[in-house]
């Protein structure tokens, strides 16, 4: 493993405090209990959104900390779920009286630290709306399985939800339109390589030179199945079927879309992605209203990308088209 | 079982999960994130500490502050998941500073309940459960047959073994595992062989 961090067990304590020291006078770092925070928070009367999860996935969730997205953020270990004890300290720090709206990605102890500490915030008085986000497509929702993880579905969900929140929306709207944007989104995603997770010292999974994991979370685990590398054309026109398929857009139908990097992969490739994409929308006749290209919601150093395709509606860009500053996405502010 | 043991069992088990802390993480490495023996040797390297800073002097606030200190430090679903059975089981038990073995007993059930209420798995899922349920049903039977606290442990250790063991063959339904499907099958369960480990760990600190 060759990394740039000083002892495994301070990796996220030393990069939140590093976080603090880039953006002054925009975000607070509570180094003790772990999350990071609005400098503005809380704000009364608005409905503020905390989100959280392992680290491991920058700029998600800390880099989405700002005006019209996060008010907080919960970093857990590297691919570990922040505590509930964390996860409640944000929630009163920024609580401005209006409610607080938990986004939660779909992972079994994500949801069940969340669960822990929504039902300490009400103890507390706060009233607490999760909103859950399980876009990834490769997964099936069945009974059998955990259900479907949530990926990259997160950063829109943030992002629109946060927007309806800095405008003034009330819980059950700010909820609502997270929820619907969720529902609308659906991804799919490729690694050519693991990532290595600093407390292991080595690559999740090994793969084959000439192989790819196909349906790859973003917690370093393998994939749903595994094939022989194909051009890039070919996977993209593949994970689209599947996109496509599992959550129907038709023709004449806009969407926003998202090209992600899993932390590894050049922009040079995730461009290069993101022009095949287009073709085969283009073809199927469906309008990319919107899109983003880079790496926002990370699996480490893997090498890989992911698509995520969300139906919108005018409200949804409205709210996408809001002005946003944090760290990891900035706009009309 | 008195203060003491319920100590030395924590420690015993804090002991098991640090010497098996690369173990496990290979073992989740192989079907999850590869982090479980990592996250667990972190919350019992506190579970100590917090019981060693102010020793609780009852038998069921032991297991209540091991469980509240494992799910503010481990996160992931283990956390939740161990603390909430050690809550529970240290909820159930009756006041005092020792403890009858069919309340021990009760008591553990207690904490599968917990663990199942949370977790929603049934036997077979690949889970923490399918170590956990043998090994109580096989400390429940050498009580019932009237063994004392170290044959019900030692019973209840092999079972859990066995148990574990027997995951490898399972397909996930539950946890990042299920996301896998079929590739899940062919790796022992890192939350089943954890559980086995702290079996032993009360085998060990009885016999």
């Amino acid at each position: 493993m060759k990394k740039f961090i000083n002892d495994p067990a301070d990796v996220v304590a030393e990069a939140l405090a590093g976080i603090a020291a880039a953006h002054p006078g925009e975000l607070r770092v509570h180094t003790t209990e772990q999350y990071i925070a609005r400098a503005d928070a809380p704000r009364p009367g608005k409905v503020a959104l905390v989100s959280g999860g392992g680290s491991g996935h920058e700029p998600l969730h800390g880099g989405f900390v700002g005006a019209g997205m996060l008010d907080a953020a919960c970093p857990g270990e590297v691919f570990t779920s922040p505590v509930p004890d964390q996860i409640l300290a944000a929630t009163k720090a920024v609580d401005g009286g209006a409610g607080v709206v938990h986004v939660v990605k779909n992972y079994t102890g994500d949801v069940m630290n969340f669960q822990l500490a929504a039902e300490l915030a009400a103890d507390e008085g706060i009233t607490v709306e999760s909103v859950l986000v399980d876009d990834d497509i490769a997964v099936e929702d069945s009974t059998w399985t955990a259900g479907r993880r949530g990926t990259g579905a997160t950063l829109l969900v943030e992002k629109i939800a946060g927007a309806r929140a800095e405008e003034g929306g009330k819980l059950g709207e700010v909820a609502a339109i997270g929820r619907e944007v969720n529902t609308a989104s659906a991804s799919f995603a490729y690694a050519l390589t693991a990532g290595t997770t600093p407390a292991a010292g080595r690559p999740g999974f090994d793969l084959p030179a000439d192989e790819i994991e196909v349906g790859v979370g973003i917690h370093g685990e393998p994939g749903r199945r595994r094939e022989k590398l194909r051009p890039a054309k070919e996977l993209v026109r593949s994970a689209l079927d599947a996109i496509l398929e599992a959550k129907p857009v038709d023709r004449g139908d806009r969407v926003i879309l998202l090209v992600n990097g899993l932390g590894g992969t050049p922009l040079l490739e995730l461009y290069l992605v993101y022009g095949e994409v287009a073709k085969v929308l283009e073809e199927r006749g469906i309008t990319i209203a919107r899109r983003l290209v880079g790496n926002y919601v990370t699996s480490l150093d893997m090498a890989g990308l992911s698509l995520t395709v969300t139906r919108v509606t005018d409200e949804m860009l409205r709210l996408w088209d809001a002005p946003v500053r944090t760290p990891g996405l900035r706009w009309g502010a | 079982m008195d203060v003491a043991l319920a100590l030395a069992w924590l420690r015993a088990s804090a002991g098991a999960v640090a010497a098996e802390s690369d173990r496990l993480t290979r073992l989740d490495s192989a079907i999850g994130d590869g982090d479980h023996g990592v996250n667990l040797n972190r919350g019992f390297a506190a579970v100590v500490a917090a019981l060693d800073g102010t020793p609780p002097d009852a038998v069921g606030a032991v297991f209540v502050k091991a469980g509240t200190t494992l799910i503010s430090k481990v996160g992931g679903a283990s956390g939740p998941l161990y603390g909430s059975a050690l809550r529970a089981l240290g909820k159930a038990l009756p006041p005092g500073t020792e403890v009858e073995l069919p309340a021990l007993a009760g008591g553990l059930n207690a904490g599968l309940e917990a663990v199942r209420k949370l977790g929603g798995a049934e036997p077979g899922d690949k889970t923490i459960v399918d170590a956990y349920r043998p090994a109580l049903d096989a400390f429940e039977e050498a009580v019932s047959g009237g063994a004392d606290l170290a044959e019900a442990a030692a019973a209840a250790a092999r079972a859990a073994d066995e148990g574990a063991r027997a995951t490898t063959a399972m397909q996930a339904r539950k946890g990042r595992a299920s996301y896998l499907g079929e590739r899940s099958v062919g790796h022992q369960d890192p939350g089943a062989t954890s559980t086995a480990l702290i079996f032993q760990a009360l085998a060990d600190v009885t016999g």
